[in-house]
């Protein structure tokens, strides 16, 4: 809403020296958002006046039509002779009233005005244009102004060029503040100051001879006002006064009809239509849209009408969309100003009705903006006998005495609340007189002691509830007065252990070189083909959104990995080569099966079936961590080579993620799209005594680095935190510490090639007893020496008792059946025996 | 001590003369000072101090002398080798010393060297950011509650006196799933969206929990805005709600305090303006005190702030008092509690917080983004 310092004081007596800034930070501290003010005019500096165009010399020979002028001006130039000004625009004749700035003025932009030689002329000043005025936007030509005013009048005072205009971004709640008369209520409870209300008009009561309006949805539209207005003079035009505060508010000028009944909107809030009264047929209704109707609006769209639209009918049909836009069939003909008999219509309509037609139409109308919002039902009759005053004044019409008013019976809103109640919600006393006083400037009506029963005035719908009466109290109060306490909180029990894994998991991979990213989770699906998924994969089931971003990326995750090669393949081409990047966050893995949910009421709690029923209407959300990664796991340097990254690395931050979640990974050989079917681990926990597939790791296939263009060897790893939260272990039980020496025992096994060694170091371990205190895979040989698709396995075995030195032939025995163990599970055979 | 020799005179033994044993001695002591490294002084150890050596020679004829003669050569011949024995513990402490030293130096690095074998990584600063400010209200006493991402309309918007034809329950605003229902009818209808605010986790909170309740709600929110230098689609809030007897707006500009003062400096303060919220009423906008010009950029051009845009202000997000609506909805009696809650983004006061300059370097995961940030913020 723009709001025009110059107009804003026509109904508070604002101090004089009053700024627009000064306002605004009295508004802003009231709860109205002034985001800016706007300096009209300013650097203008005259003399700038108004001409008569006495003779005009069309000049030929240069790319665009020339006009040399002789314009009176006046006395203003001094000498009373006629200006010679040589002008590029050409919509104006010889007798025309034009805006004239003569040498030594100033245009806004410091356009400094002087006589000079032009196409081959000496031009003393300019003819304005409204754009060079600051006046507006429009670009055709000069401005011709009406007839009556005399040469050589000061224009800047004619055009009131110089003002200020408060641009107030309006909250929903706030409608009445969609006008004039609502910021000047604003603005008068700011400076404590009265208001002059342009809504107390004296208004002729409804009679029966109005024009007929039958109103069949009372609910959609509970009061109707009708007038009409007769013998308009066609030729009239706005007035200057009339067309600036339009422009100054944003709007353009059109015709004489239309700006009025446009003031009148901006003055008031209360949308209004004017209708040709020679162009409507019959009785005016108000009904809902029947299937299949069409109406074409006044933007010359043919809009094809649903049943919940609300519109204004007459015999014929549709001839507008209530409350949004008017049709063009009974438009007030503004070309050629042959319009010469109006109804208006001054109604108010349901806020939602309105809300659906307008968004349903992608129309949104200075009207429909309005209704959205809430109108002041009670002004609409003001706002008609308004438009008909203005009519009759401005254009020569004739009142008819007919009035006639439709209205739905309905009671004013009254809300019970204890006089302390705002106190309560502010937490500072204000007592019952301020309360009292406060809802009173909003214009509320206050009864009551202890109890205070508040009508809320008819403007102000969105007052429902105590809370929103206590806002009005402390915000006109002021926020800024607002104490700062704390309240007591109950003790807290800190971070769940879930949050905790989550940082420390964060931590851990970042110590090992990880660096963290946050991608979208949005996906093409293109992208499962890339990762080479089976056409049954469930990770292919996939939430889809319906009004995604990219239609490239209509899906939601359901593995980390798209988002995180992504990423990867990023940074690589911005020239990173060495890269390790992990990321956790949620995945969504529908079953495909969801119902939708139930709607269900607001005004009480949900029974708990029912926030089950809401719960399972979604998808499965698990917390997932994963990483990538490419090059470099180790740089070269001065100490030596450097590694690439490889399969293991990747297992190993499955490692380090499970180590801090307290669990130690099974690792077995799987094969697992996108990983590379020999390099590819399931890393899995147990939960509850049996083992768990908590994520899978490896390097990816090498197709897969092909279709997404991955550096290669590239690696990768996926966990489900949820799964592996579960796993975790209770508190970790002390180990005994024994202080008797060590005894070291390297066996070398050979088995076959496809014998996984997690195998071979579980057989040795649980053949070695409890003698064992570590074991370690020290070194791994393949040779003819030991046979073509055998292995040899160098361990190194520590032992030790808890209670004594192991002699040699116990060291030794531990040793040998571990190697038994090893050899009946596993086929292992002692290298060398 | 060995056995006397009888081969020699017991009288005149040439070796236990006094003279003979200094001289023995003054050797020994000339030839352990001459000793240049450890090498040269073991083999003066040996040639001095051996079984062969002149003075254990010496040594050994004592057992030879008569009687009255033994104490006198023993106790010179004793002597003799306590002072060849201690000076050449000196010499080998200083010979030794010396090699140390020279070890030493040989073995000094350029610890200048640079060592990069294996890069730390980081966490993205909006994780630690995030983590810094729940660590704030935890510290109160307040639990971190979190919920999921795609949820039900009803707890996105319904619950939060949100209704049906709100301007914010349109594509322009909402990511809407897409449900089964055939094509035309809408697809508002599937009742599922991608959230907007972490405003459900504090319906779910209320609904899970009786009051007092004091909860803080991070996570990642959806807004259908094309990401550009300052939006994003995907981005990060973190909310909080209180709901217990009493609870004020008082309360709720304290805790705004305090949060600030935590993050930004003793003295910093916040500011509330009235403004629209469903689902808070009365509402507010919260503006802090701008934390590196301290306001006095206001009217200042000579010391214009890029970081408030010379406002004095920065403006952190939307607060108010619980609508008893929402309280109603979640099954809490608003006559009997009364509750207040705050929300804001965790990009905007990341970018504020660290001057970054544009939203996708937040998003993009380049890495030399966020190496600078390391594990904490």
């Amino acid at each position: 809403m723009r709001v025009p310092l110059s107009w804003l004081r026509e109904y508070v007596d604002l101090p004089t020296g009053e700024s627009g800034r000064d306002v605004q930070a009295k508004l802003i501290s009231a709860g109205l958002e002034v985001e800016t003010v706007e300096q009209l005019g300013a650097g203008l500096k005259g003399p700038l006046v108004v001409g008569k165009v006495l003779t005009i010399e069309e000049l030929s020979g240069f790319k665009k039509p020339i006009r040399f002028c002789t314009v009176d001006v006046g006395t203003a130039n001094g000498t009373g002779e006629p200006q010679e000004i040589v002008c590029g625009a050409s919509n104006f004749a010889v007798g025309d009233k034009v805006v004239v700035i003569l040498p030594g003025g100033v245009l806004p932009g410091n356009f400094e005005i002087s006589a000079r030689k032009t196409y081959g002329r000496n031009s003393h000043g300019m003819i304005c244009s409204a754009r060079e005025l600051g006046m507006g936007d429009d670009h055709d030509g000069i401005i011709v102004l009406p007839p009556e005013h005399e040469a050589g009048t000061d224009a800047i005072e004619l055009l009131e060029l110089v003002d200020e205009v408060l641009d107030i971004a309006v909250t929903p709640d706030r409608g009445y503040c969609l006008s004039l008369r609502g910021v000047a209520r604003e603005a008068a409870i700011a400076y404590g100051l009265p208001l002059r209300d342009p809504a107390l008009l004296d208004v002729p009561g409804p009679n029966s001879y109005g024009y007929e309006v039958k109103v069949s949805d009372p609910a959609g539209c509970d009061r109707f006002t009708a007038r009409t207005v007769t013998g308009l003079d066609p030729e009239a035009g706005s007035p200057i006064w009339l067309q600036r505060r339009l422009q100054k508010a944003g709007m353009r000028p059109i015709s004489l009809a239309v700006d009025v009944t446009n003031y009148v909107m901006l003055e008031l809030g209360q949308p209004l239509h004017a209708y040709d009264r020679t162009r409507i047929e019959g009785v005016i209704g108000v009904r809902r849209a029947q299937p299949g109707e069409k109406l074409t609006t006044l933007d010359g769209q043919v809009r094809v009408l649903d049943p919940e639209d609300l519109v204004i009918t007459d015999n014929r049909g549709p001839i507008g969309l209530a409350g949004v836009m008017g049709g063009a069939n009974t438009e007030i003909d503004d070309a050629g100003a042959s319009t010469t008999d109006v109804v208006i219509e001054a109604a108010h309509f349901d806020p939602v009705a309105i809300a659906r037609t307008a968004r349903r139409h992608k129309l949104s109308s200075e009207a429909s903006k309005r209704f959205e919002r809430g109108v002041d039902p009670q002004a609409a009759a003001a706002a008609a006998q308004r438009t008909v005053d203005l009519l009759v004044l401005l254009a020569g019409g004739t009142a008819e005495a007919g009035v006639t008013e439709v209205i739905a019976p309905s009671a004013p809103h009254t809300i019970t609340i204890p006089a302390d109640h705002p106190d309560k919600v502010a937490g500072m006393a204000y007592g019952r007189e301020t309360v009292v006083r406060r809802l009173q400037q909003v214009g509320c009506d206050v009864y009551g002691a202890d109890e205070l029963i508040v009508t809320v005035p008819s403007w102000r719908p969105d007052l429902r509830d105590p809370n929103d009466l206590a806002e009005e109290v402390i915000r006109l109060e002021g926020y800024e007065n607002l104490p700062s306490t704390l309240p007591n909180l109950p003790s807290g029990r800190g971070l769940t252990e879930s949050q905790k894994l989550r940082r420390r998991v964060g931590r851990a991979l970042a110590g090992a070189g990880y660096t963290e990213v946050q991608n979208y989770p949005f996906l093409g699906e293109a992208v499962f083909d890339q990762l080479g998924l089976d056409a049954d994969d469930p990770r292919r089931i996939t939430v889809k959104l319906a009004n995604p971003l990219s239609d490239e990326e209509p899906a939601l995750r359901t593995t980390m990995l798209p988002g995180l090669l992504h990423a990867l393949r990023r940074n690589v081409g911005r020239g990173a080569h060495d890269l390790a990047l992990f990321e956790t966050g949620l995945v969504f893995r529908p079953s495909g099966e969801e119902p939708a949910p139930p709607r269900l009421p607001v005004d009480r709690r949900p029974t708990d079936a029912e926030i089950a029923a809401l719960d399972a209407a979604l998808p499965r959300q698990p917390r997932r961590v994963a990483v990538v990664l490419a090059g470099a796991r180790e740089q070269a340097g001065w100490w030596g080579q450097g590694r690439p990254t490889q399969w293991a690395d990747a297992i190993e931050a499955g490692r380090v993620v499970a180590a801090e979640a307290g669990v130690q990974l099974i690792v077995r050989q799987d094969q697992q799209a996108p990983f590379h079917p020999g390099r590819c681990a399931a890393l899995l926990a147990v939960v509850d005594g049996e083992e768990v597939l908590v994520g899978n790791a490896g390097e990816l296939h090498p197709r897969v680095i092909k279709a997404l263009h991955l550096p290669e060897r590239t690696s990768a790893m996926e966990v489900d935190l949820d799964r592996l939260e579960r796993a975790s272990g209770g508190p970790v039980v002390a180990p005994r510490v024994s202080t008797f020496p060590v005894a070291t025992q390297d066996v070398a096994l050979v088995v076959d090639g496809s014998v996984p060694a997690a195998e071979v170091e579980g057989a040795l371990r649980s053949g070695a007893g409890e003698l064992l205190e570590s074991l370690r895979l020290f070194d791994i040989f393949t040779g003819e020496q030991i046979g073509a698709g055998k292995k040899s396995l160098a361990y190194s075995l520590r032992f030790r008792a808890p209670d004594r030195t192991l002699t040699a032939e116990e060291a030794s025995a531990a040793r040998d059946a571990a190697v038994a163990a090893a050899a009946e599970r596993t086929g292992a055979a002692l290298r060398g025996a | 001590m060995s056995a006397p020799n009888k081969s020699y005179d017991p009288v005149e033994v040439e070796a236990l003369k006094p003279e003979e044993i200094e001289r023995r001695r003054d050797e020994a002591l000339a030839a352990i000072a001459e000793a240049a490294d450890l090498d040269a002084l073991r083999e003066v150890k040996v040639a001095h101090t051996g079984d062969r050596s002149p003075l254990a020679l010496a040594n050994r004829e004592i057992g030879a002398l008569p009687p009255h003669a033994k104490a006198d050569a023993g106790k010179r011949v004793g002597q003799a080798r306590g002072a060849v024995s201690q000076a050449l513990k000196a010499r080998q402490e200083v010979l030794e010393s010396e090699r140390d030293e020279r070890v030493l130096v040989e073995e000094a690095v350029d610890v200048t060297l640079p060592y990069d074998r294996v890069p730390r990584g980081a966490r993205h600063p909006l994780t630690t950011l995030s983590e810094r400010i729940e660590d704030v209200f935890v510290a109160m006493g307040y639990e971190v509650a979190e919920g999921p991402e795609v949820e039900a309309e009803w707890f996105n918007f319904d619950a939060l006196n949100i209704w049906a034809d709100h301007p914010a329950r349109t594509m322009q605003d909402t990511f809407f799933v897409e449900g089964d229902k055939p094509a035309g009818t809408g697809p508002e209808e599937s009742g599922v969206v991608l959230r907007t605010h972490t405003s459900p986790v504090q319906i779910r909170s209320l609904l899970d929990r009786e009051p007092p309740v004091y909860v803080i709600c991070p996570g990642r929110v959806y807004r259908s805005d094309e990401l550009d230098a300052t939006h994003t689609p995907v981005f990060n809030q973190v909310e909080l709600l209180a709901v217990d007897e009493g609870l004020t707006m008082a309360d709720l500009k304290g805790t705004l305090d305090h949060m600030v003062q935590s993050l930004f400096g003793e003295d910093i303060t916040t500011r509330l303006r009235p403004n629209y919220f469903p689902f808070t009423e009365p509402s507010a906008e919260m503006d802090m005190v701008c934390y590196v010009c301290r306001g006095e950029s206001v009217g200042n051009p000579d010391r214009p702030c890029r970081t408030c845009g010379s406002e004095g202000w920065i403006e952190l997000g939307g607060c108010g008092m619980v609508n008893p609506r929402v309280l109603t909805a979640c099954g809490v009696d608003p006559e009997k509690y009364s509750g207040f809650a705050f929300g804001f983004g965790i990009e905007r006061m990341l970018m504020f917080r660290h001057n970054v300059e544009d939203m996708r370097d937040i998003v993009e995961g380049d890495v030399r983004f966020t190496l600078p940030f390391g594990m904490e913020i």
